[in-house]
């Protein structure tokens, strides 16, 4: 069974027998696209909510989840899924620390903005463990599209 | 004109850069020695220009869990200031508050959580004293807040501020020596300034 790791403001997609994962979300947002009819699965991990509020988008499309969610979407349609067929599940967007409560909550707002883009593309999401104050570290099994997050402090669960 | 990225750093301002980490760090450890009431011997601080995948190996990996004390900088000069701090540093102080010791930092008392906070202040406070007085710069810091848990996930709140300016930040890797035993230890501290503030700082050094 192979790891494949996907990187900060990177992306991937497999089929069985690999795991896809990404390690210590923290605002960040793991998002994990699986076909209904068929085993095959992406997983894209976004930093920030928007490629249109960004002077340095055009270096990588993969930071934001408007971008970054668009093209996980076209890989996985060049493999021959149909968008239509698709389902997601979404980890992280934590706000580490409370003094950001009056700073900015990038956790929220990348919450928020991956719903936006996932509804844009009528991709229904079928579980999440998003938000709270802690880390997450996501492995997506794409044989049985069960998401599984690990924290420190709120141990491990299964979706 | 000014530099739009710590990218675009040259030698001579990385060396400045340096050099104000040194100064700076020495003060912060001068006082974690008189608050902890021992004797700290500190060694020249390695002071890099890293990439915030790079910190997070530096610290031991991403899914390392270290405690975090976030502080911001407001003034002339704005940005943040994030201590990775990780079990052997806090055991050492716990041990010097409240001469005990801890099983996890995860599981870590509001008593001692305050108490890293107050060190937090102390050590942000005289790296910030050192800038302000070598400059003439009015910085102003935020009380610290503190978070244990994967180091990545603690990085992400600088990456994500400023991950329009750059991937890189200015880390300041000090090694202690602590107490009786000079038993080594290590903190490390991240300085992101907004580039408009760097520029700044050099320009009052007559460097720009």
């Amino acid at each position: 069974m192979g790891m494949i790791n996907i990187g900060i403001s990177d992306l991937n997609i497999a089929r069985p027998p690999h795991i896809l994962a990404t390690h210590a979300l923290g605002s960040c947002i793991g998002i994990c696209l699986r076909d209904k009819t068929q085993a095959i699965g992406g997983l894209a991990h976004i930093m920030l909510p928007s490629s249109k509020e960004a002077t340095r988008a055009a270096d990588n499309p993969r930071r934001y989840a408007d971008t970054g969610i668009a093209e996980l979407v076209a890989m996985l349609k060049r493999e021959g899924v149909n968008p239509a067929n698709l389902t997601a599940k979404i980890a992280g967007g934590a706000m580490m620390f409370q003094s950001q409560i009056t700073a900015f909550n990038i956790g929220a707002r990348n919450i928020t903005a991956v719903k936006q883009v996932l509804a844009y593309f009528k991709i229904p999401i079928i579980a999440e463990d998003t938000g709270l104050n802690y880390g997450r570290t996501v492995f997506f099994d794409v044989a049985s599209n069960v998401m599984q997050v690990k924290s420190v402090t709120n141990g491990t669960v299964n979706l | 004109m000014g530099f739009q990225n710590i990218e675009e750093l040259d030698a001579m301002h990385l060396d400045v850069l340096r050099e104000l980490g040194n100064i700076g760090s020495g003060n912060a450890a001068t006082s974690l020695a008189a608050l902890m009431n021992k004797e700290i011997n500190i060694n020249v601080p390695d002071v890099k220009i890293l990439d915030f995948n790079e910190v997070a190996e530096y610290v031991g990996g991403p899914e390392k869990v270290v405690m975090g004390l976030l502080i911001t900088l407001e003034g002339d000069i704005n940005g943040m200031i994030l201590y990775i701090l990780d079990d052997d540093f806090a055991q050492n102080v716990v041990k010097a508050f409240f001469g005990s010791e801890f099983t996890s930092l995860v599981e870590l008392g509001e008593m001692e959580r305050s108490a890293f906070n107050e060190i937090g202040n102390i050590m942000a406070g005289a790296y910030v004293n050192a800038l302000s007085s070598m400059t003439g710069m009015t910085i102003n810091i935020s009380t610290p807040a503190i978070c244990v848990d994967m180091a990545g996930a603690i990085l992400n709140v600088p990456s994500v501020k400023f991950a329009e300016v750059g991937d890189k930040v200015l880390f300041i890797d000090d090694s202690f020596g602590v107490g009786d035993y000079m038993q080594k230890v290590k903190s490390n501290m991240i300085l992101v300034p907004e580039m408009e503030s760097l520029n700044n700082l050099f320009t009052r050094l007559g460097l720009m």
